[in-house]
C-alpha cells in the first residue's frame, strides 16, 4: 500500500528523519536536568508504584511464580511493551498539530513526520530495555537468549500504534476533541491489558474483552521473554500484526485523501 | 527565455462543511458537498522567466500569501496546477517553522533538513549562515529567546544559503532592521544578477519600483493587473483611493513618451490645464535648466459646490521615485466654500534644482492632506519635462545640492611625490 512516491520521498528525506530523531534526543537532554532519563524514569516509577501499592499494600500475589521479585518483573515487562505502543500512538496523534508551524511554512513530505515519531519511540524503548536489564541484573535476573525474540513484538506494537495513531492523528487535525478523548482511552486501554494483573485473575465475563485487545498478546510476549525466560508464542502476534496491516493501510489511504486539506485547517 | 515557474488556472477553495463528518465521508468517496466554498485565490495564471523579479501586491486578504503557499507547495491547489523547474526556496511569513526549544544552530539543521538539504551540506554551510545572520551568541541559544527580527535574520540567512532557481519571499524583509533589510536586498540583487527568479510579496511600493521587473496586482483572489511596475503601482494607488471614494473612476493609459498616465477621481473639480512655464518670461518650458526658476500653473474648474479644496503636486524621476511633493494643505492655503462654475488658478513657483533627466508632474485636487478622503482628481504623470544641466559643474543624482568645495592644501614631501606620480600620467 505504500506508494512508490512515499517510499522515494522518505528515502530522499532520510537525512532529515535521522537528524530530527537525534535532534529531538539532544534537545531533550539539554532542556531538563535529567533529560531523556524521564522517558525511562516515568515507566519505571509507575512500575515501582504499582509494585508497592498492589503487592505490598493490597497483598496481591502472582499465582505460582516462586521468585518474590516476580511481580515487579512482570510489571516492568508489561510496561515496556505497552509503553512502546502508547508512546508511538499518542505522539502520532498530535504529530501534525505539533508540527503545524513547519507544515505551513516548508514544503516537505509529510509522511516523514510519523517516521520521526517511530524512530524516536524505538530509541526510547531501547533505553528503557537497557534500564530494565540493569535493574533485573541487580536482582540477579539476567537476560537470556530468548530476548532476541523481542524485536518481533516491538515491530508489531509499533506498527499497530503507527496505524492507529496516524489515522486518529489525521482526524484530530479536523476534530481536536479526538486528542482529548484518546488520553482517557489510553488510560482505560492500559487497564484492559494484563500489565498490572495476570489475565488469570479476571472473572470469566471480562476475559473476552481483554483477549480481543490486540495489545494483550504483545505484553504477554514481553512477559514470556523477560519474566518467564521461555520462547514466546509467535503465532499469538498474528492477530495484532494483521490488525496493524489493516490500520496502516487505512491510515495511508486517509493520509492521501486528507493531505490536501491538512494545512488548510492547521 | 526559459520558464522557471508556470502557474496555470490555479485556485484554492476552502470548503465549509456542515460538520466534519461530511468532510471525512468525502475522503472515502461519498458524494457529500461542502456547504460553501470560500475561494482565497481563483483562476490565477502567469509564468516567470529565468532571472525575472516579480512582485505580488494587493490589499490584505487579496490572496497574495495563499498564492505564495500554493507555489511553494505547503498548500495544495483545489484546481489548476503549478509547475516549477528547479529548486525553490521560500520564506513564508515569519521564520521557517522553527522549533522554539531548539537553538539557532539546531533549527538550521532541522528546518534545513525539511527543506531537503543533507546534513553534510548544512554543516558545510553553517559558518556562512551564522555569519550572515549576525545574531552573535544567540546562534547557540534556544529560539524562544529570539526577537522577531532575529528570527527573520536566521530564516533569511538559511533560506538563501543555497542559491535556488526560484526564491519566494513573503514580506519578511519588513521585519528586520534597516541594516539587515539593506543586507537582504543586496543578496536578493546578487541573486537577480546570477539569474535567480524572485517572487516577492510586499507592501512597500518603493521596493517594488526599485527591484522588480514586473508586478502582479491581486484583488479578491484574482489577478487584476499584470505589467511593468510603474503602471501597476499607479493603478494600485488609484484603486486604493477608489475604495475610499465609492463613486470614483480609474482610467489608465501609457502616453507616447513612455510615462503611464493614471487618472482617478470623482471629478467634481478637475484640472483643466497644467503647464510648466519660465517664472520670468511666462513662456512654456519643456526642457528646464538646472537652477532655472519655473512656475507650475494648474487651472481647476468646479462642476459642483464643494466645501474645501486642496491642490497638490508631486515630481517623480524616471524610476518612479518621488523627488518632491507638497500641497496647499501643508502650506496652510486650503480654499473654502467654492461654487459650481468657479475657476481656480494655482501657481507653484520653484527653483528647478534637479539633476539632468526626465521628470513627471502628478497633480491632485483633494479636500484634505491626503487623497484618501475626497479624491476629486489625481492624475499620475500628467506633465513630463526634461532637465538639462546647462551652467552648473557636472554632477550626478536627481538633486542639485550645488556642493561648494573648500580645498586646503599643504605642500610637503608626501604630496610632492604624489604630484609627480600624477604628472607622469
Amino acid at each position: 500500500m505504500i506508494r512508490p512516491g512515499h517510499a522515494a520521498s522518505l528515502w530522499r528525506y532520510r537525512h532529515f528523519i535521522m537528524a530530527a530523531i537525534t535532534g529531538e534526543l539532544r534537545s531533550r537532554f539539554a532542556s531538563s536536568r535529567f533529560g531523556t532519563l524521564w522517558f525511562i524514569l516515568h515507566p519505571l516509577a509507575m512500575a515501582a508504584i504499582y509494585a508497592l501499592v498492589l503487592s505490598r499494600v493490597l497483598g496481591a500475589r502472582l499465582g505460582q511464580n516462586e521468585n518474590e521479585m516476580a511481580y515487579s518483573i512482570y510489571l516492568l515487562a508489561g510496561m515496556a511493551g505497552f509503553n512502546l505502543f502508547q508512546e508511538t500512538a499518542s505522539r502520532c496523534l498530535t504529530v501534525f498539530i505539533d508540527n503545524a508551524n513547519a507544515l505551513k511554512k516548508i514544503a516537505f513530505p509529510r509522511i516523514a513526520l510519523p517516521m520521526v515519531v517511530l524512530g524516536s519511540s524505538f530509541l526510547n524503548q531501547l533505553f528503557l530495555l537497557v534500564a530494565i536489564v540493569a535493574i533485573l541484573a541487580m536482582f540477579g535476573h539476567y537476560p537470556t537468549v530468548h530476548w532476541v525474540a523481542l524485536p518481533v513484538a516491538m515491530l508489531v506494537a509499533a506498527m499497530l500504534a503507527l496505524g492507529l495513531g496516524v489515522f486518529l492523528g489525521l482526524i484530530n487535525v479536523f476534530v481536536r476533541d479526538v486528542g482529548q478523548v484518546m488520553v482517557v482511552v489510553f488510560q482505560l486501554w492500559f487497564w484492559l491489558t494484563p500489565i498490572v494483573y495476570p489475565i488469570e485473575i479476571l472473572p470469566e465475563g471480562m476475559r473476552p474483552v481483554v483477549e480481543w485487545n490486540p495489545v494483550t498478546p504483545i505484553t504477554r510476549f514481553y512477559q514470556d521473554v523477560i519474566l518467564d525466560q521461555t520462547w514466546p508464542d509467535f503465532a499469538s502476534l498474528l492477530y495484532p500484526a494483521a490488525l496493524a496491516i489493516v490500520l496502516v493501510t487505512l491510515s495511508l489511504f486517509v493520509f492521501r485523501r486528507a493531505s490536501a486539506e491538512l494545512v488548510d485547517v492547521l | 527565455m526559459t520558464e522557471v515557474l508556470n502557474v496555470s488556472g490555479v485556485g484554492k477553495g476552502y470548503p465549509v462543511f456542515r460538520n466534519e463528518l461530511a468532510r471525512f465521508a468525502r475522503w472515502f468517496g461519498l458524494p457529500t458537498r461542502p456547504e460553501t466554498q470560500f475561494w482565497a485565490v481563483r483562476d490565477v495564471s502567469f509564468s516567470m522567466r529565468k532571472g525575472e523579479v516579480l512582485a505580488l501586491i494587493g490589499q490584505n486578504g487579496a490572496g497574495k500569501s495563499t498564492l505564495l503557499k500554493l507555489i511553494t507547495g505547503t498548500v495544495r491547489p483545489t484546481e489548476g496546477s503549478v509547475a516549477i523547474d528547479g529548486r525553490v526556496s521560500a520564506i513564508l511569513e515569519l521564520g521557517l517553522g522553527f522549533n522554539p526549544e531548539f537553538t539557532g544552530r539546531e533549527n538550521v539543521m532541522h528546518s534545513g533538513g525539511m527543506m531537503g538539504h543533507s546534513g553534510g551540506d548544512l554543516r558545510r554551510l553553517m559558518p556562512e549562515i551564522e555569519a550572515f545572520a549576525e545574531i552573535g551568541d544567540h546562534f547557540d541559544k534556544p529560539l524562544r529567546t529570539y526577537s522577531s527580527g532575529m528570527q527573520a535574520r536566521l530564516a533569511f540567512s538559511l533560506a538563501t544559503a543555497i542559491r535556488p532557481e526560484l526564491l519566494i519571499v513573503d514580506e519578511v524583509l519588513s521585519v528586520g532592521d534597516a541594516y539587515f533589510q539593506h543586507k537582504s536586498f543586496s543578496r536578493i540583487r546578487k541573486f537577480k544578477e546570477e539569474g535567480v527568479s524572485i517572487l516577492i510579496v510586499t507592501h512597500s511600493m518603493g521596493d517594488v519600483r526599485e527591484i522588480c521587473d514586473r508586478v502582479i496586482l491581486l484583488d479578491k483572489g484574482v489577478v487584476v493587473r499584470d505589467g511593468p511596475p510603474d503602471e501597476v503601482v499607479d493603478y494600485y494607488n488609484a484603486l486604493i483611493a477608489e475604495r475610499e471614494n465609492a463613486n470614483l473612476t480609474v482610467e489608465q493609459k501609457r502616453a507616447a513618451n513612455g510615462w503611464v498616465v493614471s487618472r482617478s477621481g470623482t471629478f467634481e473639480v478637475w484640472i483643466d490645464s497644467l503647464e510648466l512655464v519660465d517664472a520670468e518670461t511666462g513662456s512654456a518650458v519643456s526642457s528646464a535648466r538646472t537652477g532655472q526658476l519655473v512656475e507650475l500653473r494648474a487651472l481647476a474648474r468646479l462642476g459642483t459646490d464643494i466645501p474645501t479644496l486642496v491642490f497638490g503636486f508631486m515630481l517623480r524621476d524616471r524610476m518612479g521615485h518621488v523627488v518632491y511633493g507638497t500641497n496647499t494643505w501643508h502650506t496652510g492655503q486650503a480654499l473654502e466654500d467654492l461654487h459650481a462654475g468657479d475657476e481656480v488658478m494655482f501657481k507653484a513657483r520653484f527653483r528647478c534644482d534637479l539633476g539632468p533627466g526626465s521628470y513627471s508632474v502628478s497633480p491632485a485636487l483633494v479636500s484634505s492632506s491626503t487623497h484618501l478622503e475626497n479624491n476629486y482628481e489625481w492624475t499620475d504623470n500628467l506633465l513630463v519635462f526634461d532637465v538639462v544641466n546647462f551652467d552648473r559643474p557636472h554632477f550626478i543624482g536627481s538633486s542639485s545640492l550645488d556642493a561648494d568645495f573648500t580645498i586646503e592644501r599643504e605642500d610637503g614631501a608626501a604630496s610632492a611625490t604624489l604630484e609627480e606620480g600624477n604628472a607622469t600620467e
